[in-house]
């Protein structure tokens, strides 16, 4: 497995054999609150980096999710529509939310390693 | 709202939020917990099992004092003041001379004189315009000493009586002075999340111990606004400022049942040309409950279309129910689309959510008979 990067709206990217896996981080899970709804982008739909293309509705308020890089959604965890807790219970693993296809070996060069992103979120606070 | 943290106000029981892990946000000039570590998903559902307290004390309180203070009230509400007998309560509203709504509150009868509150966001336009329109004789008090605590649930009254046995017997909006854990306490059996439950007017420098004398009861957690939220739009209750304002008439808002029938026959309080008339000839727009098929929430200022046709309102709040277990709204309608089970698009980020006028509450009221 690849090493988790981060983006500045608080998304993990995994990039695995071309397919970069992402999802919400714990701190964004637990500033949203409860997440009751999932909006996923369509399967076969072509992105650019920091588009809006989902959204995640908590109680109180919805948030969009951006795409972290440019390419091709190939996958959508489907398990959120029926579950959509599990991105509050297991965020960076059941909870993730595309896949997106890449072409670019360096997609991911210019995010946050695990460490940057950490000072960020203690900078935020 | 770009509100700076320094300029906030703070309730009495800030600190308590802060021990108990409030996570503070900015609400109508004030710093106020909007959940606890719990969630406002647990803190709703526990609400709905158990016992919440809940900070109101943003809320304004005053006192009107004199001989003739109920009538001199109804020069600014269309509610039937003078008929409230004394240990009761009753919600109304406040009109403008054009008959919007400039407030909603409530107003109890203590007997030698009346006690209000008022909504947060409002109380420095309601108190001038109360006290603008009173005779002499009768004079008007704010209390900005007074904390405001609600305690909602099925088991809140059991476990408040506890300590002052006397609560159990006061009725559905029924009112009285009890003293609680040592602290003098004006109690009204009333809220704003559809349960039986009470809201305890206590001096602000007792507030702290009063809410954590709360607090130590069985069954009692603490919640935060966000349920507050959810409990209330369950229960079909408005908000003043998302689904009430100046623009809004009593009667387009549906709470005609706030208008006394003898102020019906005299039709002397603000507005009374336009409820008139709209009571009469009817309105282009009537709030009404709305329920989205699916889980997908439609919030506050979703545009609301005839299915596949044109624009005909807009939802004030919308949000997802965890007792309802799905989404919910309520909006402004054009008349013709407000009969239950009417169906509406609703336009979320550029698609159309399926819905229908619905009747509220979406939760049932089990408020004690």
């Amino acid at each position: 497995m690849s090493e988790t990067k981060y983006t500045k709206d608080h998304e993990w990217v995994r990039l695995d054999a071309g397919v970069a896996t992402v999802g919400i981080t714990d701190h964004a899970q637990n500033a949203l609150g409860d997440v009751v709804f999932v909006d996923l982008p369509e399967v076969g739909r072509v992105v650019v980096a920091n588009e809006p293309i989902a959204v995640v509705e908590s109680v109180k308020a919805a948030s969009d999710v951006y795409a972290p890089i440019a390419g091709k959604i190939v996958e959508v965890n489907a398990a959120l529509a029926d579950n959509p807790g599990t991105i509050n219970s297991a965020p960076t693993t059941d909870g993730w939310f595309f896949k997106i296809e890449t072409s670019d070996p360096g997609a991911l060069d210019g995010l946050m390693d695990e460490a940057t992103y950490a000072a960020y979120v203690d900078d935020l606070a | 709202m770009a509100e700076s943290s320094e300029s906030l106000l703070e309730t009495p029981l800030a600190s308590l939020h802060r021990e108990l892990g409030g996570r503070m946000v900015p609400f109508a000039g004030y710093n106020m917990p909007v959940q606890y570590p719990a969630g406002i998903l647990t803190e709703h559902l526990h609400t709905r099992a158990a016992a919440a307290l809940f900070d109101v004390s943003h809320m304004g309180q005053a006192e009107l004092v004199g001989e003739g203070a109920a009538a001199a009230l109804e020069r600014v509400t269309p509610a039937d003041v003078q008929v409230l007998k004394s240990g009761r309560q009753k919600y109304g509203l406040l009109t403008t001379a054009e008959g919007g709504i400039l407030d909603d509150f409530m107003v109890a009868n203590l007997g030698d004189r009346l006690f209000l509150v008022v909504n947060a966001s409002r109380k420095q336009v309601d108190l001038p315009y109360i006290e603008a329109a009173l005779p002499a004789g009768v004079t008007l008090k704010p209390l900005p000493d007074r904390a405001l605590i609600a305690l909602q649930g099925p088991q809140a009254v059991a476990a408040i009586a506890t300590l002052a046995p006397g609560i159990a017997e006061l009725g559905f909006m029924g009112v009285g002075a009890f003293t609680i854990a040592g602290v003098p306490a004006l109690v009204s059996r009333s809220g704003y999340t559809g349960e039986d439950g009470v809201e305890v007017s206590v001096p602000a420098e007792q507030a702290e111990a009063f809410a954590r004398a709360l607090l130590a009861l069985p069954g009692v957690q603490p919640a935060g606004l966000g349920a507050r939220d959810s409990l209330r739009l369950e229960a079909g209750l408005c908000l003043y400022g998302n689904d009430i304002d100046e623009t809004t008439s009593p009667v387009e808002a549906a709470l005609t049942w706030t208008i006394g029938k003898r102020r019906r026959m005299e039709w002397n309080f603000p507005g009374a040309e336009r409820v008139r008339d709209e009571l009469a000839n009817g309105t282009k727009r009537l709030r009404v409950g709305i329920k989205p098929e699916g889980r997908q929430p439609a919030r506050g200022h979703t545009p609301i279309h005839a299915p596949g046709g044109d624009v005909i309102g807009e939802v004030t709040s919308g949000g997802f129910g965890p007792s309802l277990n799905g989404p919910m709204a309520m909006g402004y309608v054009a008349r013709e689309h407000a009969a239950d089970g009417t169906a509406l698009d609703l336009m979320v980020r550029g698609k159309a959510i399926p819905a229908r006028v619905a009747p509220t509450p979406f939760v049932p009221h089990r408020y004690v008979r």
